[in-house]
């Protein structure tokens, strides 16, 4: 599928191809021309990192030495499982939420800005695959900001005005989560001298207990959660997810947070390693409590909400807190759980944000008591929405059971008994709050304001079935969602030893070129700043 | 045909049957055609496996692994075979009454509602034929998820509101009980799978520790109804009829105590439970059960909750023979299975074919009536005969052996609460049929008026059915005695006549 040239050089076209499409998209500045562009970098995306897990699955992890500098000096590119799992779900969602987007955002954004979305939305599809892709501390941030950015662009382009202060709100919370991160890499890299997260990793070992490297775990991690939305730190989520157009809602809450929690999961797993986080650090009892509070209350809230896609935002806090719940757990069982919901919900939560879309494009309303049997007008859409809704309860048959049924029996080997209770009545919640969508659609005599509706175009459509026939084959065909969680769980649970450092260059060797393991554009400005860490 | 399509195929028609009846749905005739045909090749399909099974045969089908050690896969054995077998008869007798009844009220959604009960049954012929607890809890979410759009048909606000309590009654026992007690089942042995003697037995735990492990199953599968978790039985009568009738006398209720009797007898094995104790405290809440429905049943005067809380008290026969644990209590499990499902769906045809015909809901309304519906109240009598024990009616040898198997576990007390819900049978059935035939003034010049053909047809055919499965018991009892009691077992390693 791929011409053998490029394989060596799959990293980096991860990258350089959406960026320098933001960056032609931002100069046309036409709808057409940017979707155009938008769809078909998208679905190269899916190849791309396809073919990188399958050489990652095969042989081993790929590091690539960006601009020919070699690591640990050098911005490294690093995919291993875990990172190549991530790639591929977030391209998906990318090629899925473009095939989707074209009649559906032209409905909520005026024609002027849409090139500028399509832009945005490149730039933001740049910074997340940078941040799953890059093996370098500071680049993470780098990245982390320019998909932040797009991001605030984004939701702000909602046609509800109350997008402009959500995307103000997440500005504001975004940029803090940054600063914390950003001063949490400060401490490490004054402890370790390093910004490579191998590098780092092997050099923390040696350290010991730090009390500066653990300050600067404590940053980081706050930082992260406020990215990935953890409770109590999730406030601007809601808003976010509520105004935003709808085929952004979907993509982000399928992929911003979950790389999000890739990036937890790489600082605590791979950084600093089992030992040093969960024996040294309180982190189990921290995460375990505020997973469980997430779970449980943001549930609580999501039952009371009106808004339909409120109520979606509040039930992924919830579920974010399973996801963190698996890695609070820091056991095989527990990691898989964790690991195989981050991405059995975002397949779940596009569907439903897609086929709630797709409402909004035929009738303009998200408010629960306006969708009165909206599926007996759309059947087919809410069909899917049912589906993925089972999926979120944790049904079995669907994705979401196999990720809930590892991380019941995680809890159960650490004879967590009160966790599994409180996984249970999260379900239970999640039973009442896709219950009461469901109970609305589909047992309501249709409104008036209903009158018309019919069933969406065909790509809309395509694009949701697509997502629900994928809940219910991970929940049968579980080797692609619990075993491949189950292999990156077991990548991540080794954490890093001196095997996977790559050996410091000698003088020569760094000056001479038919080391460099390739040459490629460094893709602008962007790799700058982690060089002058150096 | 293998055993192993014999088995896909079971599974797999009624969910084309759904598909055929979703597609047909605009042509009425077309579609009720659909179901009757699936329902009858489901049947053919039933009766080939059961002549396996009967010839010692254990049919299986493992379909993918879903987690390490932990498949979907499906085992059929006497047990499932006789749920199979009563779920996919009375589907038949069942698609023929709804045609009558649901044409006969001019209910909306009727394609809607074929599809969900296409599915529902789906999900019944999982639970009979499941091969592990995993399985099993798949098709039993699928039995609870299928049926909720039926308690909810009518769309009114009562309807819905019932529904909430049936879906989060059921999805939640299941899922706060039920799926911790599998997972804890895994993680002490190994497996999930239903083995002849049992898994438990060489786990090690506890006395006290199984005893809360029987408990927590029993009351995770609420479908059971064992109270306190019965609440939703009651409420989902707003259901139509042929919904009570099927559903709630048969498939959804018979997979609760099906799988009651299945966990009891394939995960601890009856002589776990009988040594350690550990289904004593089930034992008495479902001897209470017993009981306390009958009385309550006694005063309902809407008769379709009337039947409802008789169903609840009968659900417990099973459970509470289930917790005897002994070989001949298990066969009285698994016969009353069948025998409560006959005589229960013939009471819920009669009351249906009351409200189509009469649009009469309340037992105090019913004087006089069965001289315009002769054959609904005569049989209403005989199911209602059937459910209090007499011969020659079916009931009687379910009760015959639940008291064999009471008084060889030495609980005397069974027996007598067999006898005082006996009594209480009689005293909140047989008035309905007395009132029917001799109360109110004489009738002058009144004419016969029954409920539409199909629906008088069907509730004759369960009528018979009581009367001849009392005659056909040996058949039955054959099935049944294959159950891998230890008993069984053991006959079956000395060359007995049960051979497998």
């Amino acid at each position: 599928m791929i011409p053998e040239s490029f394989v060596p050089h799959l990293p980096a076209l991860q990258i350089v191809l959406p960026l320098l499409a933001a960056l032609i998209a931002a100069l046309v500045r036409n709808g057409t021309v940017g979707w155009l562009l938008a769809l078909v970098v998208s679905w190269l995306m899916v190849p791309v990192s396809m073919a990188m897990l399958g050489a990652v699955l095969d042989g081993g992890t790929i590091s690539y030495a960006l601009g020919g500098w070699r690591p640990p000096l050098g911005i490294e590119y690093r995919v291993d499982a875990p990172a190549g799992y991530l790639l591929v779900l977030v391209s998906a969602m990318g090629a899925l939420a473009m095939t989707y987007a074209p009649r559906s955002l032209a409905s909520e954004i005026p024609v002027g800005k849409r090139g500028l979305y399509y832009s945005m939305y490149l730039t933001c599809l740049a910074g997340l695959l940078g941040m799953a892709i890059t093996g370098d501390a500071f680049n993470v941030f780098v990245f982390m900001e320019i998909s932040s950015l797009a991001m605030y662009a984004m939701i702000a382009m909602g046609k509800d005005r109350r997008a402009l202060v959500a995307a103000f709100q997440y500005l504001i919370i975004g940029t803090i989560g940054a600063t914390f991160y950003v001063i949490g890499i400060g401490f490490l890299f004054a402890s370790t001298g390093t910004l490579n997260m191998v590098d780092m990793a092997l050099r923390l070992q040696d350290l010991g207990d730090s009390r500066p490297a653990f300050a600067g775990l404590a940053f980081i991690v706050v930082g992260i959660g406020l990215k990935l939305a953890i409770f109590p730190l999730h406030l601007w989520l809601p808003n976010a997810y509520a105004y935003s157009p709808s085929v952004a809602s979907a993509f982000l809450a399928s992929t911003a947070t979950k790389v999000a929690v890739y990036l937890l999961l790489r600082f605590i797993f791979s950084v600093f390693g089992v030992d040093q986080t969960f024996d040294d650090l309180p982190l189990t009892e921290f995460l375990l409590v505020l997973s469980a509070a997430a779970m449980v209350i943001a549930s609580a809230v999501a039952i009371f909400q009106m808004n339909v896609k409120r109520m979606l935002a509040y039930s992924s806090v919830s579920q974010i807190g399973y996801i963190t719940l698996g890695i609070a757990l820091a056991s095989q069982a527990g990691l898989t759980g964790g690991i195989a919901h981050l991405f059995n919900h975002a397949i779940i939560k596009a569907c439903l944000f897609f086929a709630i879309g797709a409402v909004v494009y035929r009738c303009g309303v998200v408010k629960l008591d306006q969708l009165a049997g909206i599926g007996r007008k759309m059947p087919l859409t809410m069909g899917a929405f049912v589906i993925a809704g089972l999926g979120l309860i944790g049904v079995p048959g669907t994705a979401g059971f196999v990720s809930k049924w590892y991380l019941i029996l995680g809890a159960a080997e650490q004879g967590l008994w009160l966790l599994v209770i409180v996984i249970v009545v999260s379900s239970l919640l999640a039973v009442i709050y896709v219950g009461r969508v469901i109970e609305v659609a589909w047992f309501r005599e249709p409104g008036p304001a209903l009158a018309k509706a019919s069933e969406p175009p065909f790509e809309i459509l395509a694009v949701t079935w697509a997502l629900a026939a994928g809940t219910i084959f991970f929940g049968i065909f579980t080797q692609y969602s619990g075993g491949v969680a189950g292999d990156a769980a077991m990548v991540l649970l080794d954490g890093i030893g001196p095997s996977d450092a790559t050996p410091l260059l000698t003088r020569d060797e760094l000056f001479d070129p038919t080391v460099s393991s390739g040459h490629v554009e460094t893709g602008g400005g962007e790799t700058g700043g982690g060089e002058t860490g150096h | 045909m293998t055993s192993e399509t014999l088995i896909a195929a079971a599974l797999l028609i009624p969910f084309a049957g759904a598909v055929l009846i979703a597609i047909t749905g605009r042509i009425p005739n077309l579609r009720e055609g659909m179901t009757l045909l699936t329902a009858g090749t489901l049947f053919a399909v039933v009766v080939q496996l059961l002549v396996r099974v009967l010839g010692g045969e254990r049919p299986e089908l493992k379909v993918v692994e879903l987690f390490p050690g932990v498949d979907i896969a499906f085992t059929l054995e006497p047990l499932g075979m006789i749920f199979a077998c009563v779920a996919s008869t009375l589907w038949i007798v069942n698609s023929i009454y709804s045609v009558g009844y649901m044409r006969g009220n001019n209910e909306p959604r009727q394609t809607p509602f074929y599809v969900c009960f296409a599915i529902a049954i789906a999900g019944a012929m999982g639970v009979a034929m499941s091969g592990n607890l995993l399985t099993l809890f798949l098709y039993y979410e699928l039995l609870t998820i299928s049926t909720y759009p039926l308690v909810t048909h009518k769309g009114t606000e009562e309807a819905k509101q019932k529904g909430r309590v049936y879906l989060v009654l059921l999805i939640g026992t299941s899922m706060c009980l039920l799926l911790p007690a599998i997972v804890w089942t895994l993680a002490v042995s190994g497996t999930t799978n239903f083995e002849p003697g049992g898994i438990l037995a060489g786990a090690g735990l506890s006395a006290v520790a199984l005893t809360i492990l029987y408990t927590v199953y029993v009351f995770g599968i609420g479908k059971a109804a064992v109270m306190p978790v019965h609440f939703w039985l009651p409420a989902a009568m707003v259901a139509p009829t042929p919904v009570s009738a099927l559903l709630h006398a048969v498939a959804v209720v018979k997979a609760g105590v099906f799988s009651v009797v299945k966990i009891t007898v394939y995960v601890f094995g009856i002589d776990l439970l009988s040594e350690s104790g550990a289904s004593l405290p089930i034992l008495y809440i479902s001897g209470a059960t017993v009981i306390v429905a009958s009385l309550i049943a006694l005063n309902q005067d809407n008769l379709k909750k009337r039947l409802a809380f008789s169903t609840v008290s009968q659900l417990s026969y099973v459970v509470m023979a289930a917790a005897l644990a002994t070989p001949a209590a298990i066969i009285g499990a698994a016969l009353h299975i069948v025998a409560h499902a006959v005589s229960k769906i013939t009471l819920f045809f009669a009351a249906g074919s009351i409200y189509t015909a009469a649009h009469l809901t309340e037992v105090s309304q019913l004087d006089g009536l069965a001289r315009r519906q002769p054959f609904t109240f005569a049989a209403f009598l005989i199911g209602a005969l059937s459910i209090i024990g007499l011969p020659p009616f079916i009931g009687l040898w379910s009760k015959w052996w639940i008291g064999v198997g009471a008084v060889d576990s030495g609980s005397l007390w069974v027996v007598a609460v067999l006898m005082i819900s006996s009594v209480l049978n009689v005293a909140y059935l047989l008035p309905i049929v007395a009132r029917g035939w001799f109360a109110g003034p004489k009738p002058e010049g009144e004419k016969l008026h029954e409920a539409p053909v199909p629906a008088v047809a069907a509730l004759s055919v369960t009528a018979v059915l009581c009367i001849v499965l009392f005659f056909a018991a040996g058949y039955l009892l054959s099935l049944a005695e294959m159950i891998d009691t230890p008993a069984s077992i053991a006959s079956a390693s000395l060359g007995g006549a049960h051979a497998r």
